[in-house]
């Protein structure tokens, strides 16, 4: 138990260590484009007095440490400041719009998680055979098509060519299953097959094992083998990596969400970058960096729950 | 199997699927190379708008794969499309590989505070999701080619580093490693010349796979306009400037889609194809 919270703590210092340092690159980062945000608030038709007046008034110009410290306090207390495109509180905007891209993100694991899993399982199983291969070729395939590529064709398919779904998911009659359909779908094919992929190494790779085969030789069928034997060893790494995913998956949210005019985080974030909105792409920034660290450290947790070698006391189904 | 191989003979003795990779790979280097004798029309030139594909040019000529809203020849387009695709995509690759192999050895072989300090740097650019990163450079550095390389190094190098810190921590460890350094031999011609050919073979099919990532990611900023600075022809920004019509003039996203899906599927199963090669052998 003492062990526990002590690596529990660890892994805690450590998340805030990154944070801070991420934000502090991204702080500096965001500092070469100053200018800019008066650009943006002004119009390109102010003067470069009214510009510095702006900026002076609203504490740009005070020296870089100063800000970036009043800045982090700020943030550390939930007052994550104005967003100067939106005119409204940061933490009032992002929090409803994480939540629109939760429930894109949340469907798109909907689909994917069952789909790779079966797929890949089904191709390790047996490593080399025809299903096997058309399996891996797809899944290469698919992975290597771009969001905004795969949400073309898709489109071409069910908007314009059958008329089935929307083009655009703008939910403006509130949530609509047909709006998410596209999105998700897109979402889901784009990691899909790289799950399916690390799902039959790992599966082709516990099936190689001798217990495998003594298994086999006791006269158990292949569905008990792959059932009862193979399959908790072979999920240990597919589920660490559905974990580890989660960054892409983030990535191809803000992608699928301006294809589709989805108004969630990643259509935020995108328009704050359009808008030099600097306190706002920060914000958004360190959402991001917190989502993809957490997800990590839980990665981490099941790896070691799932594989009984690792926990203390552990070995006994090894 | 022989362990004389050349180049040429491994590639020779893929599978399909990895000689189709080849194929379209080789396809889209010709195209980019030989972009102003393939190219039917100039691309920056406003001829017919929103021509349909197939329609006869005023001037003589076919649009074959149609117009766009200014009047420019798609396929002229998707041709010259092909240069800052591939070529940035290779460049920002290979600089990611520069930075990215140069940490890994010097983490893997120095070890101590060292390998603390550049591994700690690449877990925290590795926790940003890539495009959040992009985004960032971009929003700061303003859209040009070298800042769309520069985003893409520092996306990319960080996992680069860590194969090679790990390549390199194995490596280090051997005895004829120990012999060199025995010898007297400099750190950095034993890092050349005995732990890095070592780490050549998985790292060739790492290359070929992240110059597709590149491509997306190239392709993805093009998307999101935060690529290259119009009016040069470029994939992922024909996609985002035909897409308000797309439902009316499908033509407009579709062929700048089939390209970069076409390079990138081809530069990912040339990498399964060396990959499963070098098992092999």
């Amino acid at each position: 138990m003492r062990e526990t919270l002590a690596d529990l703590a660890r892994r805690l210092g450590g998340l805030a260590l990154t944070m801070l340092v991420v934000s502090f690159l991204v702080f500096l980062t965001l500092e070469f484009n100053v200018e800019g945000v008066a650009v943006k608030v002004l119009g390109q038709f102010s003067t470069p007095d009214q510009r510095q007046a702006w900026l002076s008034e609203n504490g740009y110009l005070d020296p870089f440490a100063i800000r970036y410290l009043r800045w982090l306090l700020d943030f550390v207390r939930g007052h994550w400041g104005t967003s100067t495109y939106y005119h409204e509180d940061i933490l009032k905007l992002i929090l409803p719009r994480l939540g629109a891209s939760a429930i894109l993100a949340g469907g798109g694991l909907l689909v994917m998680i069952p789909m790779s899993l079966i797929l890949g399982v089904a191709a390790g199983a047996k490593e080399g055979s025809a299903l096997d291969r058309s399996i891996s070729l797809v899944s290469i395939i698919t992975t290597s098509i771009p969001e905004f590529a795969t949400a073309v064709f898709l489109s071409a398919v069910f908007v314009i060519g059958l008329g089935w779904l929307p083009g655009v998911s703008t939910m403006a009659a509130g949530l609509s299953l047909r709006e998410l359909i596209l999105p998700v779908s897109v979402l889901a094919l784009a990691s899909t097959g790289y799950i399916a992929r690390m799902t039959r190494a790992s599966m082709a790779e516990v099936m190689a094992q001798p217990y495998i085969r003594m298994a086999r030789l006791k006269g158990a069928s292949p569905a008990r083998i792959i059932l009862a034997h193979a399959l908790r060893n072979a999920l240990i790494t597919p589920v660490t990596v559905i974990m580890l995913q989660i960054p892409w998956i983030l990535s191809g949210v803000i992608v699928v969400e301006v294809f589709f005019a989805y108004r969630g985080f990643g259509t935020l974030l995108y328009q704050a970058s359009l808008n030099a909105d600097v306190y706002l792409v920060e914000a958004c920034a360190m959402v991001s960096v917190l989502t993809v660290v957490v997800s990590q450290t839980i990665a981490d947790l099941i790896y070691v729950r799932l594989d009984p070698r690792l926990s203390p006391g552990g070995g006994r189904h090894s | 199997m022989t362990p004389a191989m050349t180049p040429a003979r491994r590639l020779m003795v893929l599978k399909p699927s990895a000689m189709i990779g080849l194929f379209l790979v080789a396809g889209w280097l010709l195209v980019a190379a030989l972009a102003p004798w393939l190219a039917p029309f100039d691309p920056l030139t406003s001829l017919t708008p929103l021509a349909s594909p197939g329609t006869h040019a005023p001037g003589g000529g076919i649009f074959w794969l149609g117009t766009d809203l200014l009047g420019r020849d798609i396929l002229s387009r998707v041709i010259y499309g092909a240069r800052p695709v591939v070529g940035l995509s290779v460049l920002a690759t290979s600089t990611a590989y520069l930075v990215g192999v140069s940490a890994g050895l010097a983490a893997g072989y120095f070890r101590g505070a060292t390998d603390a300090i550049l591994s700690f740097l690449a877990s925290v650019v590795l926790s940003f999701p890539v495009l959040v990163l992009y985004i960032v450079v971009i929003v700061a550095l303003g859209a040009s080619y070298a800042n769309v390389v520069l985003a893409v190094t520092f996306g990319s190098a960080p996992a680069i580093f860590r194969i090679v810190r790990a390549i390199a921590l194995d490596i280090a460890g051997r005895d004829y490693v120990a012999a060199s350094q025995a010898q007297g031999e400099r750190a950095h011609r034993i890092l050349i010349q005995d732990i890095l050919p070592n780490a050549a073979p998985p790292l060739l099919v790492d290359f070929c796979l992240r110059i597709g990532y590149s491509a997306i990611t190239i392709g993805a900023l093009g998307f999101l306009g935060l690529g290259l600075p119009p009016p040069t022809p470029d994939w992922g920004g024909m996609v985002a400037e035909g897409r308000a019509m797309a439902l009316a003039f499908p033509h407009l996203v579709i062929f700048p889609c089939l390209a970069i899906s076409s390079l990138v599927v081809g530069l990912s199963l040339l990498a399964d194809g060396l990959n499963a090669e070098g098992r092999r052998g």
